[in-house]
């Protein structure tokens, strides 16, 4: 890690979908599914991002990816802004920032095998031009991702669901990215497989100097692999600092919840543990609470967080939080 | 038979489950999806089944209320012994008695098992009507009071709804209204949260508890998380492959893992009320596939304790400590927690 900019900045990331206004006469509408993200990773540093289903952690990491065009902000990335580059300007750069994702069921191509999968982006970006050195390329790859060489001939349906994470992960890596976003790599896995891959991934970082955006919603898997974690709320970034930090001194009242919700499978510890177990759902992103999006849960809530839109702003060093109260 | 019988009153059995046996026929194979399997829910007691996917969660919850899918599906062995009465011997009129009024299921996939075209209000004032004989009148001031019950706000302008118009958490909040509907003594609640997020997780199975302790309901919960149950759970049942390797009281379980799959399954996962590790300590390999089970232990080719016997000889449950803690393992007198972490860590 150095003090040199960071690999990626997102700065006051905007992405709003518009539906409706058509069918049964539903009136049209605006989900604000991102609503002024700002966050920054810095080269070979994981950044935990968590956050309920919903709140805009895959439309951020499909933002960044230039899946999706933003609404407004900016994805700097290496130096360079990408909201304003064409197709032609993204393609070399889209090499570089590759996505693992949630289900390794979908995910992959159901008529390709394994070897076809992980060639398939070597060759489009003209990595190995030729094939029989493709073909060496991909059991290399197989390898490092702990799959055996005659794996190259199957297809996805033949494969665990661990092993075809793993496919999803060599997928990623044959590009030689330097950002991977993996957005709830474990959460589809069974429990006695995720740590395998949890494992697997942490190797690799160390091994290639990767950067990960790591998206979930398990947070005693995010504290595990995370150098600094954001917290996200109805598409806004509500707390980030590094991991130790948001750990052992959350300053914001939804962490707080987060935090006492996840289960420790000890009942002792269980049995004398205080739960804030908060009340109500989510809001919906098409019509988001006036104010801080939180207060109507938060069980700390004054009047003024109804109308008060709170700032991210640094309370402690290092250390940004969304909350009046703070 | 007279110390079966003392024994059974002292601890009030409400369902004993007695060496079940579910199979399905694929073109694979036959699969073994329950296999000889007996455990049982004492009254008011809530009791876990844990263990990761295919592992035969969900087709033991189905047998009880024999509801396995044929012709494919099939409960070959076994009895289920509910108040008494053998499950398996009654006739399908007085099975469907049992069903929603003596015994409820939470299912997986609530909107799989909410009827879509149908209002909340009228999905619940069915049952009360048909299992209750209840009138219609009778029957949604009940369901009004059931849905203010389980949490769900504004209660009467919300039956007229239908179930998409409900979140995931309000549908479970419904499914458990459902459940309570006919005060049965039994809900088997078939991974009740895993669809939610955590703090609705943390929601619902609050709600359950304080439910079930205000009703004296008993109640079963199936999870492939350990964690999740460790609140709630007076026992716990680990399952791997269609059969139970571990039961014991909770405390037992957690704190005395006489399993090297619940231990296995404990020390992989990262836990927020211990230091962060360097490196999990996964479970190696895969789970089985149950067409093609090894002979013996169906754990030993993920297991660092194995030894030659395991690989022969299937391991029975046997007592491995006070307090109905029982384990499959040929090892369990031999598992050092330490020395786990050091095979898992070469
Ligand atoms: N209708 C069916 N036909 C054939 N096989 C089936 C059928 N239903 C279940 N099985 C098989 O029986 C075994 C146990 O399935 P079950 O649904 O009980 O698993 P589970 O433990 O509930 O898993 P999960 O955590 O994924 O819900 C699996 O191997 C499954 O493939
Ligand atoms: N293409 C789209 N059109 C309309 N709404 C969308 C679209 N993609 C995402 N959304 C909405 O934006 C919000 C954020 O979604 P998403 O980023 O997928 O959340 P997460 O990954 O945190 O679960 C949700 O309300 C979702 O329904
Ligand atoms: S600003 Fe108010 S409502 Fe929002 S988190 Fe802080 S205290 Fe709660
Ligand atoms: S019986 Fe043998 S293989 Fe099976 S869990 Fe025990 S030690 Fe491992
Ligand atoms: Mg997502
Ligand atoms: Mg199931």
């Amino acid at each position: 890690m150095s003090a040199a900019a960071p690999l990626l900045e997102v700065r006051n990331l905007v992405k709003h979908f518009r539906v409706g206004g058509g069918l049964f006469g539903s009136r049209a509408g605006v989900v604000r599914a991102v609503d002024g993200v700002s966050f920054e990773i810095r080269r070979g540093e994981t950044l935990g991002l968590v956050g309920e289903s919903g709140c805009g952690k895959t439309t951020t990491g499909r933002c960044i990816l230039q899946l999706e065009r933003p609404t407004s902000g900016q994805i700097v990335f290496e130096g360079r802004d990408l909201t304003v580059l064409g197709e032609d300007e993204l393609r070399p750069i889209r090499r570089k920032m590759q996505v693992i994702f949630q289900d390794p069921y979908s995910s992959l191509n159901p008529r390709m095998t394994v070897g076809q999968i992980i060639a398939e982006p070597i060759a489009v970006h003209g990595i190995v031009p030729d094939r029989a050195q493709r073909a060496q390329r991909v059991r290399e790859i197989l390898s490092h991702v702990g799959l055996l060489p005659q794996h190259a001939y199957r297809y996805p349906h033949q494969l665990s669901g661990g092993q075809r994470q793993r496919v999803g992960i060599a997928r990623a890596l044959a590009v030689e990215p330097s950002l991977i976003i993996c957005d709830e790599p474990v959460s589809a896995l069974d429990v006695s497989i995720q740590a395998q891959i949890i494992n697997l991934l942490e190797d690799l970082q160390a091994q290639f100097g990767l950067t990960y955006l790591f998206v979930a919603h398990d947070l005693s898997v995010v504290r595990h692999i995370s150098d600094r974690v954001a917290v996200m709320y109805l598409g806004k970034i509500v707390e980030v600092t590094d991991r130790k930090s948001l750990y052992d001194t959350p300053l914001h009242p939804y962490t707080k919840a987060l935090l006492s919700a996840v289960p420790i499978p000890d009942p002792l510890l269980e049995a004398e543990r205080e739960r804030v177990v908060l009340g109500g759902e989510v809001p919906s992103p098409l019509n988001p609470p006036p104010g801080c999006v939180f207060h109507p849960r938060c069980p700390i809530a004054v009047d003024r967080c109804g109308v008060e839109v709170p700032e991210l702003r640094e309370i402690r060093p290092g250390h940004r939080a969304a909350c009046i109260l703070a | 038979m007279f110390i079966t019988l003392l024994h059974c009153a002292a601890v009030s059995t409400l369902l004993e489950v007695k060496n079940l046996q579910t199979d399905f026929v694929t073109h694979g194979g036959v699969v073994r999806a329950v296999d000889d399997v007996s455990w049982d829910v004492n009254e008011s007691e809530t009791v876990a089944l844990v263990g990761e996917s295919g592992c035969g969660k969900s087709v033991s919850a189905l047998s009880i209320m024999r509801l396995v899918a044929g012709p494919a599906g099939r409960i070959v062995g076994g009895q289920i012994f509910f108040k008494g009465r053998d499950l398996l011997r009654l006739s399908e009129e007085e099975m469907r008695r049992v069903r929603g009024r003596e015994i409820a299921m939470i299912f997986q996939e609530p909107m799989t098992s909410l009827n879509p075209v149908l209002s909340i209000g009228r999905q619940l004032t069915e049952g009360l009507e048909i299992h209750l004989e209840m009138a219609p009148v009778e029957a949604r001031r009940r369901a009004v009071e059931l849905l203010g019950m389980v949490g769900i706000p504004d209660p009467e302008r919300r039956l007229a709804q239908y179930p998409h118009q409900f979140s995931g958490g309000m549908r479970q909040r419904m499914m458990i209204a459902m459940a309570l509907a006919c005060n049965p003594s039994l809900i088997l609640a078939d991974e009740p949260t895993t669809a939610l997020d955590v703090t609705i997780q943390a929601q619902i199975l609050e709600l359950m508890k304080e439910l079930s302790r205000r009703f004296g309901v008993a109640m079963l919960i199936i999870t492939h998380n350990l964690g999740v149950v460790a609140r709630y759970a007076d026992r716990v049942n680990v399952m791997y492959a269609g059969r139970i390797i571990e039961r014991g009281t909770a405390r037992e379980l957690y704190g005395n893992p006489r399993h090297p799959y619940t231990l296995g399954l404990l020390r992989s996962v990262p836990r927020l009320d211990e230091p962060r590790r360097a490196r999990l300590d996964p479970i190696q390999g895969q789970p089985p596939d149950l067409t093609r089970l090894p002979r013996g232990c169906a754990f030993a080719p993920r297991c660092a304790f194995c030894v030659e016997r395991c690989l022969v000889e299937t391991p029975p449950l046997r007592p491995v400590a006070e307090g109905g803690h029982v384990s499959a393992c040929w090892e369990a007198a031999n598992l050092d927690r330490t020395l786990t972490r050091s095979v898992a860590a070469t």
